[in-house]
């Protein structure tokens, strides 16, 4: 049997454990997000102008764009968390890791749904098979699915160790996954990036690179709410295990004395 | 090494061999899945020979994950697993012995799935080698890709459902790449098959390296 170990044992130099995962640098942060989800909002329904060939569609990249970027940082995150519990068996980067994938399939989620609402009236599909981003997409979406279904099924160091190898393997075979879809079809719908193609509006620039802006803190926030939360999980744990073993203990001595007692 | 890899691939076919799954219920649950496809397209020819290559291969996913599980069971029960680790047995011995035992078991269904769509679907092979080429290139990164995440679940509660959801998805360039390849094999689409075929030992080998390297940490740590 394994004994989990308690986070400062295994990951040396990291802070103790928070008491809760608020803190007042993180409810600046969420206050400033929640201004900038505001700004988005506003900038993206009354200021941006709509575009000559999708009309209002175009106001969900503000929205699509952002969530679709963060879902790979966020993936990416998990990938570097795995490799870092796989190597250094560091508790921080394994919490980091599930963290990032919760929140990554909840933007790579909205990045299907919103590219989904965006493509019927710009496209005339909800869905196109022959599109390698979204099908991609798709494929990476299960597969972190997958991931955080092992994830629940267990906290233990081992479950660790097997959510790791889920987001290497995943990492290492989604560029197979795009290179096989893309010659599926050899073809994409999907236009060449909003950001570099330079026919963008001004205003819808800037908007788009506020929310990106915004959804990055956005998620730099929930990732401290989430990682907090694993961690007092953890701690929790361990607690756990030392009060049962102290109460254990206490038991076998009082066991103890009154054994004695009666034999004397 | 190369003899550990014997033992292990042995001593799972020797299994298999004597319960009799395969043969008796793996094959013919293939054999079910075809008619079941057939039914579920109204028997309607044409439709069926267009989809032959994709139906063979969705009915070859069915099968690789329910022969996983099997492979996966072998070890589970009685503590085999670590009965493995205490003999010495190198750990990536395991991995490859495995994956061949799983894959002889797979060809052995495509052998009996090839003869399927022949006479259920009418196709007809025009290549034998590209065939049997992604025939084999392709069970070798299925078998791979099914052993190190089989080994992955072992452990796991609702391991049988958890199973699919992690293997499919993974999977998918094999459905592709091995449904294309089909697809010029069986001459129902003009498509470059032995490009197909790059991408399916592409995968391959991607997966026999990662699971060599991964079955270490899987089986004395899970």
């Amino acid at each position: 049997m394994t004994q989990p170990i308690a986070p400062q044992a295994a990951d040396q130099g990291s802070a103790d454990a928070p008491a809760s995962t608020g803190s007042r640098a993180t409810m600046g942060l969420g206050l400033v997000v929640l201004v900038g989800v505001v700004a988005v909002v506003l900038l993206g329904f009354f200021g941006a102008p709509e575009d000559d060939q999708q009309r209002d569609a175009v106001r969900m990249i503000f929205v699509h764009v952002p969530s679709a970027l963060l879902t790979y940082v966020a993936f990416a995150t998990t990938a570097l968390g795995s490799v870092m519990w796989l190597w250094k068996r560091s508790v921080w980067w394994d919490i980091v890791a599930h963290s990032a994938a919760e929140i990554g399939v909840m933007f790579c989620g909205l990045t299907l749904v919103t590219g989904s609402i965006w493509g019927r009236p710009t496209w005339n599909t909800y869905w196109d098979w022959g599109d390698v981003r979204l099908v991609t997409t798709l494929i990476l979406f299960l597969i972190m699915v997958g991931y955080l279904s092992v994830r629940s099924m267990g906290d233990d160091d081992a479950t660790a160790t097997r959510a790791s190898i889920i987001g290497l393997i995943a990492a290492v075979n989604l560029p197979i996954v795009n290179r096989s879809v893309e010659w599926w079809f050899d073809r994409t719908l999907h236009q060449k990036s909003s950001l570099t193609d330079g026919n963008l509006e001004d205003l819808t620039l800037f908007t788009l690179v506020l929310g990106i802006v915004v959804w990055g803190l956005f998620f730099t926030w929930a990732m401290i709410h989430r990682f907090r939360i694993g961690w007092l999980e953890r701690e929790l744990r361990s607690g756990d295990l030392h009060e049962a073993i102290a109460a254990r203990r206490a038991e076998a001595l009082i066991d103890g004395h009154f054994q004695s007692g009666a034999s004397s | 090494m190369l003899a550990d890899i014997r033992l292990v691939a042995a001593k799972d076919l020797r299994i298999e061999f004597r319960s009799r799954v395969t043969v008796s219920q793996v094959i013919p649950f293939a054999g079910l899945v075809l008619v079941l496809f057939g039914f579920a397209l109204d028997a309607n020819r044409p439709v069926l020979e267009t989809a032959t290559s994709g139906l063979f291969w969705v009915t070859v996913m069915f099968v690789a994950t329910m022969a996983v599980q099997r492979s996966t069971a072998i070890e589970t029960s009685d503590g085999a697993r670590r009965a493995l680790l205490l003999a010495g047995v190198e750990p990536a011995a395991v991995f490859v012995g495995k994956l061949i035992a799983v894959a002889v078991q797979l060809l052995l269904v495509e052998l009996v799935l090839v003869a399927g769509v022949v006479v259920l679907y009418d196709a007809r092979i025009e290549s034998w080698g590209l065939l049997v080429s992604t025939c084999v290139v392709a069970t070798i990164g299925i078998a791979a890709a099914g052993s190190v995440l089989g080994a992955l679940v072992a452990g796991v509660r609702a391991r049988e459902t958890v199973l699919p959801i992690l293997l499919l998805p993974i999977l998918a360039p094999v459905l592709i790449g091995a449904t294309r390849a089909f697809d010029d094999a069986l001459g129902s689409v003009a498509v470059d098959g032995w490009a197909w075929l790059g991408l399916l030992a592409g995968f391959g080998v991607i997966n026999v390296v990662l699971g060599a390297l991964a079955y270490g940490v899987l089986l004395e740590e899970t």
